[in-house]
Parts: structure tokens; C-alpha cells; sequence
């Protein structure tokens, strides 16, 4: 890795939560793994139709973040947005029975793994086109400035959105409009299979937000506290009265999964070997884990009380999801356009 | 009243009426400025703010994205393309994005999107010529209105804006009546009174502009106008056209174009998009799968030809159809 330093884990000097939300966290992060674990089961085993383009491995960022965020604060997603939908609060039962293309799913099964999304939490479809996502949250940053001051739009996207020109466009227009909008770049160091050192020649990413005059920093995105910290900053500056304006957190993170459902990651295992094994060795819910028992603020008891509690809600979610009613065949035409009554 | 201040009224109205409405365009709200490239936002910079009437970098898919999301969270937007071929630089957000939203969250979102657009050939070449309907009408989700008239202009408009869904208008360049530093060569006077209350076209309703017992005439924009003045040389030799314009393209209102087939038994569509796969390609076929009992002859179109428009004026003549182009095509028809 020539440009970037890696975050090391005895760096992490990141403030603590106060307990309560400290332990919040680790759930969310905990609901997510464990979520996405069993996915991958199922799909695997030919449960679960379509594709999954999963989140194990970047869970800090989308819980760090999520962790400022109100159930009427507006968030944008990515072909990725298992995690995002689960931080910002949609039930599992609803993301479940949409990955089954169910009626009951939070998109009626229109959506399906790549597309959620629930008005009732903020968030519309995820934009399953690279980028897709941050010139939507433009607009829904001036209409936080225009009809719901203190609101904010935190837009989710990864390291292969920054060079699509979407993502220069709605970042310079966050910027001349001081919007309040925070972008979440998670720079998982791969666009696909494609290594970040092959397609940017200046790295740190938030080096060149920065340019757009924002304040951007680059984080250790598997540092749950460390995302807290910098997206509390940044989510204060977007709903300050005084339109502090947009920020960018750019979240050093990491795939502890394949880019989408059969990938194997063998593309890492020619270059970037080094690189991959230390990513690997700071699964962002252990380093959590460590800190919570040796700062005490959790036992290791409560830690596993949590992690069985949410096991069986994931459980008990995907079996609700698999045996949810299936649509009609001709719902595939309803939906086109807006009906009355909605 | 010109098509450009029907539609700078339309939208001075709306705003007024739901502060909800607002502008997002590049050269829109400059004062000194033009108003949009044809004038239509012209002077409105005087009434409303620069939240209002938003004007953008030059960055195409940054301000539709902006409109989309802004229309996802309570704004009901109008959104300005100077040209229509601009369109494709944001191809994402108005293919992938806009039209599938609603849909893909299964009905739970909607979105009161405008986006209008200039359409048409006017002497600048090839990247400031296309008529991109076809585009628009063969994605599902988008609601589409060609006006033609300035009473149209203003009517379409504001029912576009008062629609929970997106809404697509075009318009035509030569048609605007715009003034002063955007006045256009080669431009038709549409002028006619527009009333000063509240009122909406609704979508869906055709207008038959001229009646005649021959041919029905579909045409839309600028080649509306060259069909009634080819159905005024026709008429001295005897040809009556039917000359209907559609008003909306999606919904498209075959009732009206099957009434008139029931009195003339022969179809002509004319456009100024050129001719494979454009939206008189898709009116003939729906004509002859469902309603084919109709047809006495072959259904015929007139468009543009296969080619990309010349910046020449004399090869952009000739490569859109002119009332003599539609008025041969009619004789030939009937000869036949």
C-alpha cells in the first residue's frame, strides 16, 4: 500500500459513548453481522432468490453513523444497503420478507436486496447504480434546508462512487449550498475487484473532497467509536441553524466478504495479500468487543446476552421473511406510478 | 401570449399557490441572465429567492438527482434542461432513477417531479437539434406532454406540477416565441389569448386542430403546425387532413385518434424525431395490432430521416419534413 496508512488497533484512542449508547452500537453492529451471516447461509443453500451484495466487515460505519441519526433523518444507500437499512432502524422482519420478494417485504417485493428502503425510516430505494445515490441527497438536503430545519441526509456510497463524475456533481452542490448533508464514503479498498492504487492517483479520498471546501477526514472505518465520534461532528454541523454545511468521512474499511453472492475474493490474493490479512485481524466487532470488557463497560456475559438475543431475532426474521405470503404475478404491474390512498 | 410567457406564468402561478413548488435549472435566476435558454424563468429571479429558483452549475445529473430528492422529501420541483440532448448527461437519473423509485419501493414513495426540455432542430447542429420523446415514452413510469399552444403550455404544465408522479414536457424550440437575445430564426408565431384564472389540461385528451374527412394527422411541436399548413395547400385540391395533435404522449389518447380513423380510415403520424423508433413507430403499431378493422390503406409516418441533423441550413431543410414532405406523403396515400 503505497499511500494510505492502515489504522492500527492500539491507535484507537477514539472518546467512548456513554454506556447505554456505547452497547447500542455493538448491537446494531452485532444485528447486522448476524443478519448478514445467516443471508449468506441461505442463499448459499438456494433459500434466498436473486443476488445479496453483503456488508460483513464495514458494520462500524453504517451503526457509527446511524448512531446520530433520527428515525426522520434521511439516509441514501447503495447496491450494499443491508447494513444501512438495519442501522437507520427498517425491522428485520420487513428487510427479511424483501429479500424474499414478499408482499411484506419493505418494498412490497419490488426492491429486493439491492433496492431498500421504507418511508417510515427515512430512506428510499438504495440506488443500486454506483453514485446514484449522493445527487438524490442533494435534494433531500435542500429539503431539510427549505421545510425541516435540523433534519440531515447522511448519503452511504463507496470508494468506487468517487470517481463517477454523480458523485463531484453533488458534492460541489452540497458544497455552494452549505446543505446539510454528511457523506459516508466506506473506502473498502475495492470497486468490484479493482484495487483503489489502480484507479486513484491521490489518495487519502478526503484529500480530494476536501477541494470541494468541505471538511473531510479519513477515519478508521472499522473503529465503531471512532466513526461515532468523526460522524458527530459532522451530523452537529449539518443540523446546526447556522448551515455549518456538508462534511466527508471517508471509513477505511473492509469486505469480510465477497462483493457480491459466489465472489470468492481471489483478486485478493495476489497483490494485496499483507493488506487483506490485516484487515482481516480487526473484525470491527472484536476490536468493539475488547474495548467494551477492558474499559468496562460490559461484561463479557452481557456481551454474549446481546449476541444470542439477536441471533434468535435473526432467526426468527428470516423464518418470517421465508414464509411470508408470495405476490401475485400481477403485482409485477402495480406501482408505476403513485396510487391514491398510499 | 407566447408559448415562453404561458409557461413563465404557469410556473410564476404554481409557486404562488404551494409554496412546496420551486425551480432547479442552470441559467435560470440570473438577473441580467437570459431565464433559462429560451427565456421561460425570465424576470421570475424578481419574485422569488434563490431557494426557489435554484440556479445550478453546469452539472446535468447533479441537478436531476437534486430535483429527484428534493421531490422525495416534500418539494415538488420543476426541472430545466436548456437543450434536450442535455438530457443524456443524465441518463442515470432520468432512466434508472426517477421513473423506478416509486416502483421499487413498491408505491411507498412518490415523486412530483417536473422536467421540462427544448426540443428541435434550429440551426445549431447536431447536439442541439434531437427530439428525445421516444426516450422518455419508452420507459415506464414517466408521464409525458408535448405541448403545442401556448393555452396547452400553461395548462399541461400546471398539471404536471399538481401530478404525484414524473412528468416529462417538451417543448419546442421555434415554437417559444421568445424575444430580445433568444429570439429564434426561422421561428412560428403561435400567440394566442390565454386566460389569466386557474386552469389544467388534463393528460390524455387529444385535440383535433382541423378536421377533415381524409387522413387522421398525429402530429406533435413544429411538424403540428407544418401539417395544418400542408392540410391548408391540400384542401385547394380537394384533401381534407384530420390533424390531431395529442397534447400528451403518455398517456397517449388512442380514443380520440380511433374516432377520427372511424370518419378517414387512414393514419399518418408526423414527427420531427428521426424515424426508427420514434413515437409515430409506436402509434402505428398499437393502431394496427388492436385496431387494424380501422385502416383502409397502410399507415404511413413522416419524420426526420436516419441522420444525425446538419449544422447547414439548407441539409437541416431538408432532413425534416416540411408541410410539401407531408403533403406528398397524404397524395401518395390516397393514390394508392
Amino acid at each position: 500500500m503505497r499511500v494510505l496508512e492502515l489504522p492500527q488497533t492500539e491507535q484507537s484512542r477514539a472518546p467512548l459513548p456513554a454506556p447505554e449508547k456505547a452497547l447500542e452500537l455493538y448491537r446494531t453492529m452485532r444485528r447486522i453481522r448476524e443478519f448478514e451471516d445467516r443471508v449468506y447461509d441461505w442463499f448459499q443453500a438456494g433459500r434466498i432468490p436473486g443476488t445479496v451484495h453483503q456488508y460483513q466487515g464495514q458494520e462500524a460505519v453504517a451503526a457509527g453513523v446511524c448512531g446520530h441519526l433520527a428515525r426522520e433523518d434521511y439516509l441514501t444507500s447503495t447496491h450494499r444497503p443491508h447494513g444501512h437499512a438495519i442501522a437507520k432502524g427498517i425491522p428485520l422482519t420487513e428487510i427479511a420478507a424483501e429479500l424474499f420478494g414478499s408482499p411484506a417485504g419493505c418494498c412490497r417485493g419490488h426492491g429486493g436486496s439491492m433496492h431498500m428502503g421504507s418511508p417510515e425510516y427515512g430512506m428510499p430505494p438504495a440506488s443500486a447504480i454506483v453514485a446514484g445515490g449522493v445527487s438524490i441527497a442533494v435534494g433531500m438536503g435542500i429539503s431539510c434546508q427549505m421545510l425541516w430545519p435540523g433534519r440531515v441526509v447522511a448519503s452511504f456510497f463507496g470508494d468506487g462512487a468517487f470517481n463517477n463524475g454523480a458523485f463531484h456533481e453533488g458534492a460541489n452542490m452540497c458544497a455552494i449550498w452549505e446543505l446539510p448533508v454528511v457523506l459516508v464514503c466506506e473506502n473498502n479498498f475495492f470497486g468490484a475487484s479493482t484495487h483503489i492504487t489502480l484507479v486513484n492517483k491521490v489518495l487519502p479520498l478526503s484529500e480530494r473532497a476536501r477541494s470541494y471546501g468541505m471538511p473531510a477526514e479519513t477515519i478508521d472505518g472499522n473503529d465503531v467509536f471512532a466513526v461515532f465520534e468523526a460522524a458527530g461532528r459532522a451530523v452537529a454541523r449539518a443540523r446546526a441553524r447556522a448551515r455549518e454545511g456538508p462534511s466527508f468521512l471517508e471509513c477505511l474499511t473492509y469486505r469480510r466478504c465477497g462483493h457480491s453472492r459466489r465472489d470468492q475474493n481471489k483478486y485478493r490474493k495476489f497483490d494485496y495479500q499483507e493488506e487483506e490479512a490485516h484487515w482481516l485481524s480487526r473484525d470491527p466487532l472484536e476490536l468493539a468487543r475488547k474495548r467494551l470488557m477492558r474499559e468496562g463497560l460490559a461484561a463479557q456475559s452481557e456481551l454474549e446476552t446481546i449476541d444470542r438475543a439477536v441471533a434468535s431475532e435473526v432467526q426468527e426474521a428470516l423464518d418470517y421473511g421465508e414464509q411470508a405470503p408470495r405476490p401475485q404475478g400481477e403485482e409485477a404491474l402495480r406501482h408505476v406510478f403513485w396510487e391514491e390512498g398510499e | 401570449m407566447t408559448i415562453a410567457k404561458a409557461l413563465r406564468l404557469a410556473i410564476a402561478e404554481e409557486m404562488r399557490r404551494d409554496p412546496t413548488v420551486i425551480c432547479i435549472g442552470e441559467d435560470i435566476a440570473i438577473p441580467g441572465g437570459w431565464g433559462g435558454a429560451f427565456t421561460v424563468t425570465w424576470g421570475l429571479e424578481r419574485e422569488f429567492d434563490s431557494q426557489r429558483l435554484r440556479n445550478t452549475p453546469i452539472s446535468e445529473a447533479g441537478l436531476i438527482g437534486a430535483a429527484i430528492g428534493a421531490a422525495l422529501t416534500g418539494l415538488r420541483p420543476i426541472a430545466d434542461f436548456q437543450y434536450s440532448d442535455f438530457l443524456f448527461c443524465a441518463a442515470d437519473q432520468l432512466i434508472n432513477q426517477a421513473p423506478k423509485i416509486c416502483f421499487m419501493s413498491g408505491g411507498r414513495w412518490k415523486l412530483p417531479l417536473v422536467v421540462r426540455a427544448p426540443v428541435g432542430a434550429s440551426t445549431r447542429g447536431a447536439q442541439h437539434a434531437q427530439c428525445p420523446e421516444a426516450w422518455i415514452m419508452h420507459t415506464p413510469g414517466w408521464k409525458l406532454a408535448v405541448p403545442s399552444s401556448p393555452y396547452d403550455a400553461k395548462g399541461l404544465l400546471k398539471a404536471a406540477v399538481r401530478d404525484d408522479n414524473p412528468v416529462f414536457i417538451f417543448e419546442h424550440k421555434l415554437l417559444y416565441g421568445s424575444s430580445g437575445a433568444r429570439k429564434e430564426d426561422n421561428a412560428v408565431q403561435v400567440d394566442e389569448p390565454v386566460p389569466d384564472e386557474d386552469f389544467v389540461v388534463p393528460f390524455g385528451v387529444a385535440a383535433i386542430r382541423r378536421p377533415g374527412r381524409d387522413i387522421s394527422v398525429v402530429a406533435t411541436h413544429l411538424m403540428l403546425y407544418r401539417s395544418l399548413q400542408a392540410a391548408y395547400e391540400l384542401a385547394k385540391e380537394g384533401i381534407e387532413l384530420e390533424v390531431i395533435d395529442p397534447r400528451t404522449l403518455v398517456p397517449f389518447d388512442y380514443e380520440t385518434v380511433c374516432e377520427s380513423l372511424g370518419r378517414t380510415g387512414r393514419l399518418m403520424t408526423v414527427e420531427e424525431d428521426s424515424r426508427r423508433g420514434g413515437w409515430g413507430a409506436e402509434v402505428l403499431a398499437e393502431i394496427a395490432e388492436k385496431y387494424a378493422d380501422l385502416l383502409k390503406a397502410p399507415p404511413v409516418r413522416v419524420a426526420t430521416y436516419d441522420a444525425p441533423i446538419a449544422a447547414s441550413p439548407v441539409m437541416e431543410r431538408f432532413a425534416v419534413p416540411d408541410a410539401a414532405r407531408i403533403a406528398q406523403a397524404a397524395r401518395k396515400m390516397l393514390a394508392t
